[in-house]
């Protein structure tokens, strides 16, 4: 069964690779708003002619 | 690069790219149409020869089993795969205020991922196949696969880098980490080694295979039939409604908790099975688990219709919407239900299954692509849908199809296993012939058909509005948008610029780490399975050269698609099929064949169970040895021969796989081989049937009455 070793760690290297992408997005101010984003996909086309 | 850029002071004016939406959006409709039609064939033969047995043609290339997997293939990759790229190819573009990052690369993603495509409609009616579900494309098949999707996440993340909005909207989180699962997913189970230019053998064997394929399997539904959908969700769904998503910060929340609990939901598909109970337990937990944030997400998508109600009454677009999302919610409901062992027991194997996916495939897939295209198409063609009258009968005549699909098939696995599991007061099998525990359900499979046959016609409603929207509006194939570029750099707090060093190392340091691991998981696990596979049952010995052939022909004809080779440990199966599977029992099974239904019965304990000469007459004709059997008919088996100069290749493949064959055993391989049919055309002979040493058949029997035979306890 050493296969599921690989597969744990596999997961387990997706994992940290999204919890370094949460880091990332934390600490760049990506959920500083949780608010404004979710109106402003509603507006963008205004900016479209 | 075709982005054309001008500065006006602040602003840049740039060019969505409507046409590469356009393309997907097609190859949505077609493969969908093309997908479900095979859909509706097959379920129609699960029932042909009840009623029909003249229509049982026995040509090979249409046969259920050969089919099925086409199905399956079409609508997850087919049907769901390019509606995931019409979204993503659209929201991404405006979401970040970009066009794609390279035209080139698009429509190098769009025409690849069609060959593709049309690959799998060819060589799967073949037999080509790897036999893993979900996974079934052979070798060069999986390399274009990998090569076609780096192209789009390059293409991808290009965008994303090149972004005029600072921030991610939580669509493109779900785009990303689809992407990058996937890519893991594809890679792990598609390791294998080919013999020639069409075949491979897994690089892991029994066992070891199977938990690969479901945590495969498990996350193909996860990463391909729900993220990349959740992200579509987010974005159309406020669009559609025209009001904000119910929490941006729930979304937020569900995107993360569902990320990092999907991966390990995966042994939930093998309970029961010969995979070690820690594993099974892992996987329980975690589907459980898993309710939660699913259902997070789904309320989110409701509540966004808080106060707009009166708009779903009227617009067949939040119509389509709110039934996907509430059949995302019964979905990830029944599946961590599903995951509980006492109720496993009772469903594994059974139509349930089949039912609960398709509420996921026709209810939330299904449902909520209508409703982008409904909302996309006109938006392209900047005109209004043709008839919201027609949308509204495709919308009631879909639903019917789903209930009228959904119902009868949760009747029939209940019935199933219920079936199978029931004992007289003397304690015998209430049902001990299988066959009677499979006629019984032809009712819910007619009905089941005329649910799906309902469906289909929907989608054919779908096509016709949707058509006559596009002749009535004028097609935009750039739109233009205005935007502000992203500030270059930007101070810290403390003033000084140290961006880089601040923000940087961290993910850098992890990139690297995955990187290497993965490079170094390339070395370590061939070499790692390979030892792990030395026999623990001495009596246990690697598949003849004959057996061999057999089996790859039990492989390419698809026969895990209704029988499993897994008996589980329960009472009421050990009375019906034998000794339950053990572990090391199946160390030199590449692939796998453990099935995951049972339209016909467990086939691990079939060998000596007959005689040569009934397997003969029943793959030629079944219901002559079974009568009111519904299996197709095999009659090609006894004609076509199998590829002696193969033999070498396969046994050869097998040695470099670490199956220990003696010594150079390739080369002399068929002479075994020849010795082994002799002995089953002799026997055969008897019985006043001739028949060639070298036809497939012989090989297919050879196979079967090796099956479950080395530990086989004598009666």
């Amino acid at each position: 069964m050493s296969v599921i070793i690989v597969l744990i760690l596999v997961s387990i290297a997706i994992a940290v690779s999204f919890l370094a992408a949460f880091i990332w997005a934390s600490k760049s101010g990506q959920f500083e708003d949780t608010f404004t984003p979710s109106l402003r996909i509603l507006n963008e086309e205004r900016d479209e002619k | 690069m075709s982005e054309n850029v001008t500065q006006t002071q602040n602003l840049e004016t740039f060019y969505y790219d409507n046409r590469i939406v356009r393309a997907f959006g097609w190859a949505t409709i077609l493969w969908g149409l093309v997908g479900m039609l095979v859909g509706l064939i097959i379920a129609f033969q699960l029932y042909v020869p009840a009623y029909f047995p003249s229509l049982d043609l026995g040509i090979e290339y249409i046969t259920f089993s050969r089919l099925r997997p086409l199905h399956t293939n079409a609508v997850i990759f087919a049907f769901v795969g390019n509606c995931i790229f019409m979204g993503v190819y659209h929201s991404l573009q405006r979401l970040t205020k970009a066009r794609m990052y390279n035209d080139f690369m698009s429509w190098f993603h769009f025409w690849g991922w069609q060959s593709i495509i049309v690959a799998a409609a060819i060589t799967l009616p073949l037999g080509i196949t790897q036999s893993k579900e979900y996974a079934e494309l052979e070798w060069p098949i999986d390399l274009a696969i990998a090569v076609v999707w780096v192209v789009f996440g390059i293409n991808l993340l290009m965008t994303l880098i090149k972004r005029r909005e600072r921030h991610m909207y939580v669509a493109i989180w779900f785009y990303i980490a689809s992407w990058i699962t996937v890519t893991v997913l594809h890679v792990f189970n598609s390791l294998e080694l080919p013999y020639d230019w069409f075949h491979s053998y897994p690089v892991y064997a029994g066992v070891q295979d199977a938990l690969v394929q479901w945590w495969y399997g498990h996350n193909a539904v996860a990463f391909f039939l729900t993220t990349p959908y959740l992200g579509l969700m987010y974005y159309y769904l406020p669009k559609a409604a025209d009001r904000p998503v119910y929490s941006y910060k729930l979304s937020i929340i569900h995107f993360w908790s569902l990320i990092f609990l999907y991966i390990w939901a995966g042994p939930h598909h093998l309970l029961y099975s010969s995979l070690p109970d820690w594993a099974q337990s892992l996987g329980t937990v975690f589907s459980v688990m898993l309710i939660a944030p699913s259902w997070g997400g789904m309320l989110n998508g409701l509540l966004t219709l808080r106060g707009a109600w009166d708009k779903v009454r009227e617009d067949p677009i939040l119509k389509f919407m709110v039934v996907a999302i509430t059949a995302y919610g019964m979905a990830t409901f029944e599946g961590p239900m599903l995951s509980i062992k006492s109720i496993n027991a009772l469903s594994h194997f059974t139509d349930w299954t089949i039912s609960h996916v398709h509420v996921g495939a026709l209810g939330w897939n299904g449902f909520l692509t209508f409703g982008i295209l409904y909302w996309l198409i006109p938006k392209l063609y900047k005109t209004d849908l043709w008839s919201k009258k027609l949308a509204n009968a495709h919308f009631w005549i879909g639903f019917m199809g789903i209930i009228l699909y959904a119902a009868p098939l949760y009747w029939a696995g209940v019935t199933q296993g219920l079936m199978w599991k029931q004992f007289t007061a003397d304690g015998m099998l209430q049902y001990p012939n299988f066959l009677e525990t499979v006629l019984q359900l032809v009712p819910m499979y007619v009905m089941r058909s005329l649910g799906g046959a309902l469906y289909l016609f929907g989608v054919v409603l779908m096509g016709v509005n949707i058509y006559k929207t596009v002749k009535s509006g004028s097609f935009e194939a750039n739109t233009e948008a205005k935007a502000a570029p992203l500030a270059a750099e930007y101070k810290s707090k403390s003033g000084l610029k140290h961006r880089w060093l601040e923000r940087k190392p961290v993910p850098m340091f992890i990139a690297t780490f995955v990187v290497i691991f993965v490079g170094g998981a390339f070395e370590i696990v061939p070499m790692y399975l390979i030892e792990s596979n030395v026999p623990t049952i001495t009596n246990v010995k690697p598949y003849t050269p004959l057996e061999l052939h057999g089996r790859d022909i039990y492989v390419s004809e698809g026969c895990y698609t209704c029988h499993s080779q897994l008996v589980r440990p329960f009472r009421s199966e050990v009375e019906r099929y034998g000794e339950y599977s053990k572990a090391g029992e199946f160390i030199y099974d590449r692939p796998f064949q453990w099935g995951s239904k049972r339209t016909g019965p467990d086939l691990h304990r079939v060998g000596g169970k007959y005689p040569h000469s009934w397997h003969y007459y029943h793959m030629i004709e079944p219901s002559k040895m079974s009568p009111g059997s519904l299996m197709p008919r095999y009659p090609w088996l006894a004609e076509k021969s199998i590829d002696l100069d193969m033999t070498d290749n396969k046994i050869g493949a097998m040695i470099a796989l670490g199956v220990p064959y003696p010594k150079d055993y390739d080369k002399i391989a068929n002479e075994d081989l020849m010795k082994q049919a002799q002995q089953i055309v002799d026997e055969l002979k008897q019985s006043n049937i001739n028949i060639d040493k070298d036809k497939q058949l012989v090989a297919l029997i050879a196979y079967l009455q090796r099956l479950g035979t080395d530990i086989k306890v004598k009666e």
